[in-house]
């Protein structure tokens, strides 16, 4: 493709022989030749400036890998469950049948907060917005049929992040599968849920020291296991700006890095080990430019202020999902546009994977019918659009590169803010990225009721469909019943022992995965083990 | 028939059950208080029990509910019978989120006379508070 023997003349020439030849080497492409349909080949980059790193090389503004969707596509991921685990299963198969390529589990609420499905405080509450999971054979089900060791399984989960790990790692051994060889990601990014996701359940302290132990236990068990995902996407859905989603999340960001700092871990391996997480929003090219800004700006952080040599360290890898807030109830099927283009733009922005929303999900969970619209909308932005042909395609565009610039540089200074104030800990203690996202969040809600930016196909009095999903009003009671059984065929004696274990490691400022992997293999279950850990941390006492 | 309240009119805000998502009832809170009404909010995880006490200690002449979790049916009923049970009906309901057609018509026969989808405009709850409560000051400038 080039010519050797000489020096390179350009900086297209020079990234081609000495980033992109090798990656393609190791990796392959998925096709020999790109080329439109009139017959005109595509490079794999396109440069116009001869000072810019190109996509692989540090800051990685044009992407993290040389040869990008050339090689492989993004993971089409979409998030799914309700119910019980047995009928997620069937939906998860039903997802995988039609070409995804990974799993994401969606929670119930008493499964995120650390309560049972037969737990007073779950009333009401199960298999509602996610499935749930009260024991290591509830996700024996979920997960059945399904290779651990193929698949790579992403799980929404955070306040009890290390339980579902536990669970996950007691699964693979019951099935004879080297835990080494699972593939995934749990969230555990306590810090946006006391900004914007509500499922706190322990103190912040105590929360970030458990959130490090998965971060711990996985960078030294679980080589192909990613322990947090650092996630913008509520604080954007809770009304945050895209600056403002950036430097949020990259704030979290820099507060795991130091509290792992602190714990004594090799930031090199953690660094290689986070992932993020952020929202494909409507403004189609200044969500082009947060992604790469993301990038340019954490990458940078990870060098500078913690002094991170190792480039792979520095990489900002991500999952998108599009924008539900975005969504109207009013003519649903409009959704399906919006989705498309906001998938358009994290494509563009070189997301790892991707989530496209149903176009029914501002009535209720998802229809079938609309999860497989949706995974199509991927695949067809994948297969057709061509899109994925040309690394960054957009790059040294002065209109991306300028805006890039200034994502970065509005993010830049409301980080410099957040250090001001003490770091990121102390300005969610002291309300102030709650009360920049509530402004910005009053500010779009002004401009909605102004109708400067009521979306299309709205209006005051306009019909709102019927909800097209409806829960069987059966599954608290059924969960109930399985929970009584399930705890009546344990050994009452080790599961006592197994809860004083726990206590004791906890108190000890221990890390607890290997003792929460024996106490969930030995039958204790996830509300048991949260209200274990709330004698040691005690609760959140509230924010109103 | 209750005696006629004049002033500014006091609400209470709450979110019971699990979910997290506030955006909303933030929303709500904030435009209410412009509006000169006085608000309090439980913030998140409220009991249906919890919400009857506060609002009964604090005297409100309404109260509004926000569940985005599908829990509305159980939550919102709950709070509408707690009510009754403490003779205290003329307290005005009402709620927003996501809640299924079929259910926003159960919940209205158990007092939830206005119920909110996302998208609804700010002034619109401000507006049918005002007329529920303070009817006779249409008039006013």
């Amino acid at each position: 493709m080039e010519p050797s023997g000489r020096p390179p003349r350009t900086p297209a020439e020079r990234w081609l022989r000495e980033v992109h030849a090798p990656a393609r080497a190791r990796h392959g492409e998925r096709r020999e030749v790109f080329e439109t349909s009139s017959g005109i080949p595509l490079d794999p980059l396109y440069v116009t400036d001869d000072d810019a790193a190109g996509p692989g090389e540090f800051p990685f503004t044009r992407g993290i890998h040389p040869t990008m969707y050339r090689s492989r596509l993004w993971t089409m991921r979409q998030y799914a469950g309700y119910s019980s685990p047995a009928e997620t299963n069937e939906r998860f198969r039903f997802l995988l049948g039609r070409g995804q390529t990974g799993l994401s589990v969606a929670f119930d609420l008493p499964t995120q907060i650390g309560y049972d499905s037969d737990s007073p405080e779950a009333r009401g509450e199960v298999g509602r917005v996610g499935v749930p999971i009260s024991t290591l054979d509830d996700l024996d089900a979920l997960l059945d049929g399904i290779p651990l060791e193929a698949v790579s399984i992403s799980m929404t989960i955070n306040s009890t992040a290390a339980v579902l790990l536990a669970f996950l790692v007691a699964l693979a051994k019951r099935r004879g599968i080297d835990p080494k060889s699972l593939r995934g990601t749990v969230q555990n990014d306590i810090l946006k849920e006391f900004i914007a996701r509500g499922t706190q359940r322990f103190p912040v302290a105590p929360s970030v020291r458990l959130a490090v132990d998965t971060i711990e236990y996985a960078t030294a068990h679980l080589p192909n296991f990613y322990p947090i995902s650092v996630s913008g996407y509520h604080i954007r859905e809770a009304g945050a700006t895209a600056v403002e989603e950036v430097a949020f999340t990259l704030a979290d960001g820099i507060a795991y890095l130091e509290a792992a700092r602190e714990r004594g871990l090799d930031l090199t391996q953690v660094g290689r080990r986070m992932s993020f997480f952020f929202n494909a929003h409507n403004h189609f090219f200044e969500e082009i430019a947060k992604f790469r800004a993301a990038r340019r700006l954490w990458a940078t952080i990870c060098r500078e202020r913690f002094a991170i040599t190792d480039d792979a360290a520095c990489q900002l890898r991500f999952h998108t999902q599009t924008g539900g807030s975005t969504l109207t109830a009013q003519e649903p099927a409009n959704n399906v546009v919006r989705v498309a283009v906001q998938a358009l733009a994290a494509v563009l922005g070189g997301t790892q994977s991707l989530h496209t929303n149903s176009s029914d999900e501002a009535l209720s969970l998802p229809s079938e019918d609309a999860a497989q619209v949706a995974l199509r909308s991927q695949q067809i932005l994948a297969r057709e659009s061509g899109v994925t042909d040309v690394v960054d395609p957009l790059g040294g565009s002065p209109f991306i590169e300028s805006l890039t610039d200034a994502v970065e540089a509005g993010a830049r200074a409301l980080i410099a803010e957040i250090d001001e104030r003490g770091g990121t800990v102390a300005a969610i203690e002291g309300g102030f990225i709650r009360r920049r996202i509530e402004a910005s969040a009053y500010r779009a809600q002004v401009a909605i009721d102004s109708g400067d930016a009521t979306p299309v196909g709205v209006s005051a009095d306009a019909e709102i469909p019927e909800s097209p999903f409806t829960l069987d009003p059966t599954v608290e009671e059924t969960r109930r019943r399985a929970l009584t059984e399930y705890r009546a065929a344990r050994d009452p004696r080790a599961v006592t022992a197994a809860r004083v274990e726990l206590e004791r490691a906890s108190r000890a400022g221990e890390n607890i995965l290997p003792s929460l992997i024996s106490a969930v293999e030995i039958g204790v279950t996830l509300g048991e083990i949260a209200s274990t850990l709330v004698t040691v941390h005690g609760e959140y006492q509230g924010d109103a | 028939m209750p005696e006629k309240r004049t002033g500014p009119i006091r609400v209470l805000l709450a979110k019971p059950g699990l979910d997290g998502h506030d955006r909303g009832i933030r929303l709500v809170l904030r435009a209410l208080r412009d509006a000169g009404m006085e608000v309090i909010y439980t913030g998140l995880r409220a009991t249906p029990e919890g919400i009857v006490k506060a609002a009964l200690a604090e005297d409100v002449e309404a109260i509004g509910l926000s569940s985005l979790s599908g829990a509305h049916e159980q939550h919102f009923r709950r709070v509408s019978e707690l009510l009754a049970e403490a003779g205290a009906e003329e307290i005005v309901l009402f709620g927003g989120g996501i809640i299924p057609r079929k259910d926003a018509e159960s919940l209205r026969t158990a007092g939830f006379s206005m119920l909110y989808p996302p998208g609804t405009p700010l002034e619109k709850i401000v507006t049918d508070l005002r007329a529920q409560l303070r009817p006779d000051d249409g008039s006013a400038p």
